[in-house]
């Protein structure tokens, strides 16, 4: 046995002692954080306390800070993709109109909705759409002429309605909800916002 | 009554009218608002009740809340919310103004936590009592440097959970704290949101509540801006003085030390 590789042992048990109880020590404060949030949200409205859990993805993004291993990453985003319900009449393209409406809706799910409330799409809450309307928010990139950027053959067609299907599906952690897959909107309704991004005539892209 | 009361109703009402000139874009009016109320804020209303309420003997045992200890001592009001949320040796936990309040409540005056958080937050219809003392107990602290502790093991746990609960994504749009709140310079439709990450943004949020909202005609509870987040955030609502909003808060805070604290504020 060396001297070099004796300090060597040393370093790393020293190390290990160091490491440990601090990811110990980060894991009994995740457990607790999850204990706390269980027992201290009410139903209130339409808003159940079941709500607090979470599922795999949003159990991952939280615990990493939104910046989960890549490794990880990838295999959340092949369940989300491999959950998308595709349409079965193979067409994405609804009704600009009806999707204008629906992206202007700010409404839904909250506990001072009611259960019969549809709820909207929030587009405008968090992207810039139509020229138009100026008062769209800046959480998501702005959206303006994105049909005339993206062109709408069938593989934008498709690449939109998985992406309002399942934002999560293409980046597991962003910020963009999960239309589709958490039944906030329906195939009809989603076809609808596909239009509005994808139509030559929709005020996006003019 | 006295004249700064009149001048204050007269002040209220006009803020009333002025609320509902939908073509004034928020920061004109809150401009116009800053002036107009220069030497007053309505909300110094909801502070004097609360301030009623503090001093005036209540509950099955009569007695006022004014021995009540908020961290300084029996009695100190002066400067205790800047310190608050803070682990107490009596109860054994880390409390905020709110839950503070609710033990002084019921081990002085005998009254029932049940019944007093019946009704947490103000409506148009009906003050909040616990609400009003907390509109008075944080007006004491106007000007006082915000000087959160974590230095007891409860205190950075629960600073430690608050940030935790800041990024717990869930709900059906997976929203956290942080999706509305983790990045400068965003906003939603038209509403510019802070960035609690960052100092600066959270000492400016922290210290500006309670808040007189001139849109809504009433003074507005720190605790009632995080539960209707909570709402926009698709949540359930958190129950009143629970230790999850005692940690968030504590994680708040403690983002704010170092500012002095400007509440009773005013907002659109
Ligand atoms: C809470 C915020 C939020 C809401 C609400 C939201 N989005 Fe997004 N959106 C984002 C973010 C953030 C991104 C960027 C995601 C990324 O980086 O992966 C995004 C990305 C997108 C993209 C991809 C853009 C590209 O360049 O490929 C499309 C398309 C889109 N959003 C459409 C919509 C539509 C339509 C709605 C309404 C039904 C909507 N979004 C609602 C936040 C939001
Ligand atoms: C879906 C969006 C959304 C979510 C999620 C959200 N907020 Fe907010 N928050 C807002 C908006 C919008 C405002 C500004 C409201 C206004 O100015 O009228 C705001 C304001 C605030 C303010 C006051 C800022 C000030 O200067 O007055 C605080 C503090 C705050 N939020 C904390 C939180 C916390 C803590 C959470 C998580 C429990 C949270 N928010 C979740 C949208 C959100």
């Amino acid at each position: 046995m060396n001297a070099k590789w004796m300090i060597g042992t040393a370093l790393t048990a020293s190390l290990a002692t160091l490491v440990l109880p601090v990811q110990a020590v980060e894991s009994k404060l995740d457990a607790k954080t999850i204990e706390i949030v269980k027992r201290d949200f009410q139903d209130k409205g339409i808003a159940k306390a079941d709500r607090v859990n979470q599922d795999a993805l949003q159990a991952l993004c939280s615990k990493y800070g939104n910046k989960p291993p890549l490794e990880l990453k990838h295999k959340i985003e092949k369940q989300q993709q491999a959950a998308i319900k595709w349409p079965a009449d193979d067409k994405y393209m609804g009704d600009w109109k009806a999707g204008e409406k629906l992206a202007q809706s700010g409404r839904g799910m909250t506990w001072s909705d009611k259960a019969e409330d549809p709820a909207g799409g929030n587009c405008y809450n968090c992207h810039q759409l139509s020229a138009k309307e100026i008062a769209y928010g800046t959480i998501g990139p702005s959206l303006l002429h994105f049909g005339v950027k993206q062109g709408n053959d069938l593989d934008s067609q498709r690449y939109v309605y998985g992406r309002l299907y399942n934002a999560k599906a293409d980046n597991a952690c962003n910020n963009m909800p999960r239309f589709g897959h958490m039944k906030i909107l329906t195939e009809a309704q989603i076809k609808d916002l596909v239009a509005l991004l994808l139509d030559p005539e929709s005020p996006v892209n003019k | 009554m006295n004249t700064k009361i009149i001048l204050l109703l007269a002040l209220a009402a006009n803020g009333a009218a002025i609320a509902a000139e939908t073509e004034v874009s928020d920061s004109d009016r809150i401009a116009q608002y800053r002036e107009m109320i220069s030497d007053g804020n309505p909300a110094d209303f909801d502070e004097m009740r609360g301030e009623e309420l503090w001093k005036t003997a209540a509950g099955p045992k009569m007695a006022t809340l004014e021995k009540c200890d908020l961290g300084k001592g029996a009695g100190v009001v002066k400067g205790a919310y800047a310190e608050l949320p803070r682990f107490f040796k009596d109860t054994g936990r880390v409390q905020d103004l709110e839950s503070r309040l609710l033990t002084c409540m019921s081990t002085l005056q005998g009254l029932n936590t049940e019944e007093i958080t019946a009704q947490p937050f103000a409506t148009e219809k009906k003050p909040s009592d616990i609400s009003s003392l907390t509109t008075y107990v944080t007006g004491q602290s106007k000007g006082i440097k915000m000087a959160v502790s974590v230095k007891h093991p409860k205190e950075k746990e629960a600073y430690e959970i608050g940030r935790r609960i800041f990024n717990y994504r869930a709900g059906p749009y997976d929203f956290a704290c942080s999706t509305c709140h983790g990045a400068s310079n965003q906003r939603i439709r038209m509403q510019d949101l802070p960035n609690l990450k960052v100092q600066k943004d959270a000492q400016g949020a922290y210290i500006s509540w309670p808040a007189y909202r001139v849109s809504q005609g009433l003074t507005r509870s720190f605790q009632w801006r995080l539960n209707d987040c909570f709402r926009q955030q698709r949540f359930p609502e958190p129950k009143f003085a629970s230790e999850a909003t005692v940690d968030l808060t504590m994680y708040l805070a403690v983002s704010a030390n170092g500012a002095a604290f400007a509440g009773p504020g005013l907002k659109r």
